[in-house]
């Protein structure tokens, strides 16, 4: 059933966040740390595990990519609501400073992956992906 | 009259999704026939976005863009940050944890490198302009790192709340510019394979603009995108107004 999907999602979502919401509270700061990077990973592994012993179903399936699908206008409606006005009134300071650091770290991506690719080039496997 | 305006106003999420799925078959429509699909529709449809907000703003002086125009009000629900991030994981649906893996290490780089890097620049720009107490340039340095990095950190330090609003403001400016930006430059970059999204999640980090960012370059990326994203927004907290705070006191000074 889809419900089950979305139940599925929903159960990683939360679990991710008491998670991210626990590790902030250890390191005592009031903020979530990864969050939503544990609970996809949770999904990620939850949907693999299911898969495997074909327990996931199309319909149940259906429950999570339409949450996925619905990724891009969420996206769209949250542009909508930023306070771009105010973002814009903030003058020359808040300009700079949103721009060139952020141009700079753009900068350094492929610097980055190169160093990537070069600490994992001794195992990469051609055919996944 | 009055009845069909309660009915949109208290079923706003609704009036929400009608209106997101105009804009969206408006962007299709611009990318396609405008643009010969060189600009993605979804990269169209997050700047109309923007404008509506632009407009909202002036319209209404508040600050929840066009959520403050009457009967859009519901954008806020949808476009809030919990179908934000209900829908970001899932789209990890589609993702390979092998492939994660593979970025491992150098994806925690980039995150120390984006937070310490964004947030020295940060800084010496606000010297440069004038605010040369620690508070201040430690305040606008985390505002150049994500807009909840910016006011969890003046606040904690207790800086002015004008220059708490200024790193606000930053903030929003980087998630604009980074959503806008993405697409541009990702050639340039090489932003086209899941390692690389994921160490330019780490550096780049503003949540919004990297999800917005990746979902206007390829949507195929961005669970590995916001997968590092999103440990930055707290990694900035944890150390701005800590470790990177102490480290300009100590270099002030000197």
């Amino acid at each position: 059933m889809t419900i089950y999907g979305v139940a599925m999602l929903a159960a990683c979502f939360l679990i991710g966040k008491l998670i991210g919401e626990g590790l902030g509270d250890l390191i005592g700061i009031d903020a979530n740390i990864g969050g939503v990077g544990f609970a996809m990973i949770l999904l990620i592994m939850g949907s693999q595990w299911l898969h495997q012993r074909r327990w996931l179903d199309t319909l149940t399936e259906s429950g999570i990519t339409f949450w996925s699908n619905m990724y891009i206008p969420v996206i769209v409606a949250m542009s909508a609501t930023q306070n771009v006005k105010g973002a814009l009134s903030g003058g020359m300071i808040a300009l700079l400073a949103g721009t060139i650091p952020t141009a700079l770290c753009f900068l350094m991506i492929p610097w980055l992956s190169r160093l990537q690719k070069r600490t994992t080039s001794e195992h990469v496997d051609k055919t996944e992906g | 009259m009055k009845e069909v305006m309660n009915i949109l106003l208290n079923d706003g999420l609704l009036l929400a999704s009608i209106s997101v799925a105009l804009v969206l078959a408006l962007s299709m429509w611009i990318s396609s026939r405008l643009t010969n699909k060189k600009i993605p529709g979804a990269a169209i449809a997050i700047f109309l976005g923007l404008i509506l907000a632009y407009a909202g703003g002036v319209a209404s002086g508040g600050d929840r863009g066009i959520a403050d125009v009457g009967l859009f009000a519901g954008f806020t629900m949808l476009g809030g940050s919990m179908l934000r991030d209900f829908t970001i994981v899932a789209t990890a649906m589609g993702a390979r944890f092998s492939e994660m893996k593979k970025a491992g290490m150098t994806g925690v780089l980039s995150l120390m490198i984006g937070v310490a890097g964004s947030f020295s620049f940060g800084a010496v720009l606000a010297y440069l302009f004038g605010y040369q107490d620690v508070k201040s340039m430690t305040t606008i340095g985390a505002g150049a790192c994500t807009f909840i990095v910016g006011p969890v950190t003046g606040t904690a330090i207790g800086a002015d709340s004008e220059v708490i609003a200024l790193s606000i403001a930053a903030g929003v400016i980087k998630s604009i510019f980074v959503t806008i930006g993405t697409p541009w430059v990702a050639r340039l970059v090489g932003l086209n394979n899941p390692q690389t999204a994921m160490i330019y999640g780490g550096l780049i980090g503003t949540t919004s603009g990297v999800a917005a960012g990746l979902a206007a370059t390829d949507p195929k990326l961005v669970p590995y995108g916001a997968i590092t994203a999103t440990f930055y927004t707290g990694l900035g907290c944890l150390l701005c107004p800590s470790m990177l705070y102490l480290i300009l006191q100590w270099l002030a000074s000197a």
